[in-house]
């Protein structure tokens, strides 16, 4: 079945989207007509890829609107009744056709306190930890930087406060590190002034576009939340921290 | 990288049909309940209280804890019981973290859906006032703490009928005690699935194994969680149709069946 894709081609003025028609066959992903397109029709198509198994986190891009992995993507789940379009992320400048410039995230990485183990538990220098306690943090550290999630974010895709608001991905991160069990480091501050945790308006769009279904919002964004408000918004609890040491 | 403009998108779904779905079904409840709020009549029969009602701190019907209107209530201001106390429930709603979520999108456009393009090109989100005052949440969460026990504790009243020929209190069950009942459980249920909840119960700490009962606890309220936009919906229908059944009731355009 012939298929037409409508593929976003950069320019000196910009870029518009360009048709392509291709042969869609049983079992192919959106980045298999990508390619297909790129060998029948364009060949200096630039497209970012890499494992075609989704754990790369290399061919993030917008079908029919949708941040998307597309090489997860299966035809046979995008409608092609219509011209498919494929869009670059819309949150990243564009290096040409489909491939964005992504290394803002790599700065604001950079910025978030590093792991800091407390004290090794025995003398030879290891740690103790109970897999219940781990199991928390496990989850977040599925992530595989596709960075989709920064990309449906309203707050960078529409306001562009990549300075502001450190953003879903980095929220995770910072999770993985502020609810370790070995992890002694403070971020709390660092969450509400330099990360911005506070412009996120808990929409879960992040959440709905992981292609590693990592529930972001409610277990890292709103938990890092509620940490920030017991620090700076609470008076009763700040009060009870007099009395208590943290764990 | 910049606003694309309102509802500028590539998405070709119905991008706009769940933001629709909840601007109507909270729009709806909003309507409902300032209305029921303002009645002031009609929210009792018998042992049933309207939850919308409860506790009637002040008021005219035998559920008063102290009595009728206070004398201190301003007289150019219309006085019903359930003024009193909505706000609570109400405060609990508005700062919960599901139905931020929900509102921005649906009443604020803020955004309209995931990747479509909003009205406005500033934005300050929670950072700063008024939203930064979203952070009051939990504090309405011990407030609905002990709203869920007092409509408990309705709902175990709801169980005691006065015997007509004897004068004297019975065990029994109408529709009414199973509409109170579900109610109280399902509002419970949304309390404790409450993210604020979530955290102070248990999420606080990062060494959770060495407190069994917190993790428990703690583990409780991560499944419940799970379900929580749920909850929040199915308890929100289900407290404006047990001020509906009790209404209707009382004002004799419904008949509250007797199983026993």
């Amino acid at each position: 079945m012939k298929v037409t894709f409508q593929i976003w081609r950069s320019d000196s003025n910009g870029g518009q989207l360009k048709d392509y028609q291709t042969e869609i066959t049983e079992g192919m992903v959106v980045l298999d007509a990508v390619h297909q397109i790129q060998a029948e029709h364009a060949n200096d198509l630039a497209v970012r890829w890499n494992c075609k198994a989704g754990k790369c986190g290399s061919c993030s891009a917008e079908i029919n609107g949708r941040p998307r992995l597309m090489c997860m993507t299966r035809m046979d789940q995008v409608p092609v009744d219509k011209p498919v379009t494929i869009h670059p992320m819309k949150a990243f400048p564009i290096i040409k056709d489909l491939v964005t410039d992504v290394s803002v995230n790599y700065r604001v990485k950079k910025r978030i306190k590093k792991f800091k183990p407390r004290k090794p538990d025995a003398a030879d220098g290891t740690w103790r930890m109970a897999q219940s306690d781990i199991d928390r943090v496990q989850e977040f550290r599925k992530c595989i930087e596709c960075f989709l999630c920064q990309d449906v974010c309203h707050v960078l895709r529409e306001h562009d406060l990549h300075e502001k608001f450190a953003g879903p991905r980095h929220m995770v991160y910072t999770a993985a590190l502020e609810m370790h069990p070995l992890d002694v480091e403070d971020r709390t501050e660092d969450l509400k002034k330099q990360e911005g945790i506070g412009f996120c308006n808990i929409t879960k769009c992040c959440t709905t576009v992981c292609p590693e279904k990592i529930t972001i919002t409610d277990n890292a964004i709103i938990p890092l939340k509620e940490r920030v408000a017991d620090r700076f918004y609470d008076p009763l609890f700040r009060f009870f921290r007099l009395f208590t040491k943290k764990n | 990288m910049i606003n694309s403009g309102f509802g500028n998108t590539a998405r070709k779904d119905l991008w706009w049909g769940r933001p629709l779905v909840v601007f109507l079904g909270l729009g709806s409840f909003i309507v409902y309940a300032t209305w029921a709020a303002f009645q002031g009549q009609h929210y009792f029969l018998g042992n049933y209280l309207s939850p919308f009602y409860s506790p009637e701190i002040f008021g005219g019907s035998p559920h008063s804890w102290f009595g009728d209107k206070p004398l201190w209530w301003p007289l150019v201001l219309p006085f019903s019981p359930a003024l009193l106390i909505l706000w609570a429930p109400g405060g609990m709603r508005f700062t919960c973290y599901y139905y931020r979520g929900a509102y921005y999108k649906s009443f604020w456009a803020d955004p309209p859906a995931c990747g479509v393009g909003e009205p406005r090109k500033t934005y300050w989100g929670e950072n700063s006032f008024p939203l930064i005052l979203q952070n009051v949440h939990r504090y309405f969460l011990y407030l609905a703490i002990l709203f869920v026990f007092l409509l408990a504790y309705d709902a175990w009243k709801a169980m005691w009928f006065t015997d007509a020929a004897t004068g004297k209190e019975i065990f029994g069950l109408g529709i009414g005690t199973f509409v109170l009942a579900i109610n109280a459980t399902l509002l419970g249920c949304y309390t404790f699935s409450c993210h604020s909840f979530r955290h102070l119960i248990g999420g606080i700490k990062d060494r959770l194994s060495q407190a069994p009962v917190r993790k428990k606890l703690y583990d409780c309220a991560s499944c419940l969680n799970r379900k929580h936009m749920n909850f929040a919906w199915f308890s929100l229908f289900w407290v404006m149709f047990s001020d509906v059944y009790v209404r209707l009731c009382s004002m004799g355009i419904w008949t509250d069946w007797r199983i026993f």
